[in-house]
């Protein structure tokens, strides 16, 4: 991966990111919606009244360049590149239900001079609300300079502008920067289209599955799988700067969770011991890995640096005691326990005291993860069938995602906004990734080559 | 058995004749244990070959012969979400373990499997657990600790790949294997 992004600091021709500052920062919707009252979804709080913001017709027409001149980037050209970008930014929030977009294909091109004065009576004929104006330029050394603006059409204003320089090969992540860019001004939620997904894709029959690490952006492009798939790969995280993956592997035959550097190539043991280890996790800094151990039956949760070196233990109660999840200030940790005779969810601080059950459902409750908001925990409600489901971080406002036979370990987008899970086909075995949002809404699935499973979504990318 | 231990003799005889005459629902279909022989009385004879004297049978102390030998007692099968060893997987650890003293010098694997109707992670913690438990009772009867290694494949290898209450049973299992 070879980002290099450079922010552009000084240049005439190009709205700056600095004059979006002077910009009004507040979301387009006025503030009283955005203090929520519970609906009947039971929303309170920490979820927005979205309704005013998410029926706004946004037209986002190809991005226009001052120079049609072929790129390194897979798309094309410069003009090819501003259709596709415009396509992947229309994409991002169709798919995932936010406003009304109308993309490039059925609107008229725009001319490069009106990039940063549009032509707002066209546009408010046509009915939209929002606007988006790109632009594409080639750069020094091979390099693309996109820049992305978004209009109010009916006060005739700019809300936000900005622009990046990527590499040819990471042009999809100016679409993301720029639907990111949109997304948060309208919202004012927090951006997380320009982000990876770490997975497992499955292939074979359901007795003996072919499990193999891979990676892909948020929309499912630039899909790659790292393992060839002669060992069975699970349960994998990103680590914070995207520069590593910890996973389990059965590559010398029974599990160990290994940390496996992107760039290099190469891996090495999280924890040497001859003690089968799972659930591997990252804290949010990136500077420590939790994981369980198995001594004797017993397994227990213990953390490392992620440089290496001596784990400290962090539970030590008989039976199990598995996976872990940082509260976004690293500060608390929630984890699975069967201490009290079946599988719950606790809390602890990050060094291991104060633990204590927050889970009083009935059923089993698995696979805890905290949001990066740091209000809810998401997790896995086993009772008959296995269901998404969040609560507060004490435990109370049960409230369910899903409603299927079974899918299980909810990740989080990097905005906290989106769950993400796998589902499993009852028979058949097939499992698949969807998201869902955290109104309940828009559940729908995430496109991979083959089954997937395990997903985990890493953080907005620098 | 912490749940054995609430039960005196009488009720422990009581229950497990029921047991054995209504063939608890969760557990899969058995087959009979293998007529007492000569080979279940001494300890040192070598095992009968098989029983047609024109064929060889598999060589005398291999994984096939153990399987041969054990007649799917190499396995034993668990409650939903337990681990704990029961009566008639008491009885297979039995037979596994006087194999395995046949043979001094083998090593075993004993690998932990669960059915699907669990999460992913807890599920290797849970197979690794079981597979302990069927280890720690060979021990127990005498069997090396060392030459018995645990392996945990948690939900990932179900014997049975059918979605029902049935194929779950027979997946949630422990499995013996020597190391040929």
């Amino acid at each position: 991966m070879n980002s290099r992004i450079i922010a552009l600091l000084l240049s005439s021709t190009i709205c700056l990111p600095a004059s979006a500052q002077t910009l009004a920062t507040q979301p387009v919707v006025p503030q009283a919606a955005k203090a929520a009252a519970p609906d009947a979804n039971g929303l309170t709080g920490s979820v927005s009244d979205d309704s005013a913001w998410q029926s706004l017709n946004i037209d986002i027409p190809a991005f226009a360049t001052d120079n049609d001149v072929p790129t390194g980037a897979s798309a094309g050209s410069t003009a090819q590149l501003g259709q596709a970008i415009a396509q992947v930014i229309t994409a991002d929030l169709k798919n995932n239900g936010l406003f009304k977009p109308v993309g490039p294909g059925a609107l008229p091109s725009v001319p490069f001079e009106q990039i940063s004065a549009p032509d707002f009576t066209v546009w408010s004929a046509r009915g939209a609300e929002m606007l988006v104006h790109g632009s594409v330029q080639n750069a020094e050394g091979g390099r693309l300079t996109v820049g992305c603006y978004l209009y109010d059409v009916g006060l005739h204003q700019k809300l936000a502008g900005a622009s990046w320089i990527f590499g040819p090969g990471e042009w999809r992540r100016a679409a993301h920067k720029c639907a990111d860019t949109v997304y948060a001004r309208l919202s004012g939620e927090s951006p997380f289209f320009d982000s990876r997904i770490a997975y497992i894709a499955e292939t074979g029959p359901k007795d003996h599955r072919m499990k193999r690490l891979a990676i892909m952006d948020s929309d499912g492009a630039n899909h790659r799988f790292i393992t060839s798939g002669q060992a069975m790969a699970l349960t994998p995280r990103y680590s914070p700067d995207y520069r590593k993956i910890v996973y389990l592997s059965y590559l010398n035959g029974s599990p160990r969770i290994y940390v496996y550097d992107v760039e290099a190539n190469s891996q090495r043991l999280v924890a040497e011991t001859r003690n089968p280890t799972f659930a591997p996790r990252w804290s949010p800094d990136g500077k420590w890995i939790l994981y369980s151990m198995a001594v004797a039956g017993n397994t227990n949760i213990y953390r490392v640096s992620a440089q290496g070196g001596s784990s400290e233990q962090l539970t030590n109660t008989p039976g199990i005691n598995i996976g872990g999840s940082f509260s976004p200030d690293g500060s608390k940790v929630v984890f699975e326990s069967d201490r009290g005779g079946s599988q719950q969810v606790y809390v602890m601080n990050a060094d291991g005291t104060g633990q204590h059950r927050i889970s009083f459902f009935g059923g089993r409750a698995a696979t805890p993860e905290w949001s990066p908001r740091g209000d809810l925990i998401a997790f896995t409600h086993i009772a008959g069938n296995l269901r998404i489901a969040v609560m507060g971080t004490d435990g109370s406002g049960l409230r369910y995602l899903t409603n299927s036979w079974q899918d299980e370990a909810p990740t989080w987008s990097p905005n906290g906004r989106i769950v993400q899970f796998f589902r499993t086909e009852k028979g058949s075995g097939h499992t698949s990734i969807w998201q869902v949002d955290l109104t309940g809404r828009n559940e729908r699935r995430l496109p991979t080559p083959v089954d997937a499973s395990d997903p985990s979504w890493g953080p907005v990318r620098q | 058995m912490p749940h054995l231990s609430r039960l005196n003799t009488a009720t422990f005889a009581l229950v497990s004749a029921a047991a054995l005459l209504s063939g608890c629902a969760s557990k899969p279909p058995k087959q009979l244990p293998p007529e007492p022989g000569p080979a279940a009385t001494t300890t040192t004879t070598t095992p009968s070959p098989d029983s047609t004297s024109l064929q060889a049978g598999p060589p005398a102390g291999s994984q096939a012969d153990f399987r041969a030998s054990l007649m799917g007692q190499d396995t034993i099968h668990f409650e939903l979400d337990k681990y704990n060893i029961d009566e008639p997987s008491t009885a297979a650890l039995r037979a596994q373990a006087q194999w395995l003293q046949r043979y001094p010098a083998k090593k075993a694997t004993i690998e932990g499997h669960c059915d699907e109707r669990g999460t992913r992670e807890y599920n290797l913690a849970l197979g690794e657990r079981r597979a302990n438990a069927a280890k720690n009772y060979l021990v127990s009867l005498g069997v090396d600790a060392s030459r018995l290694t645990t392996v945990s494949y948690g939900k990932e290898r179900p014997l049975d790949t059918a979605s029902t209450e049935e194929a779950w049973a027979k997946n949630r299992r422990a499995v013996t294997i020597t190391v040929d």
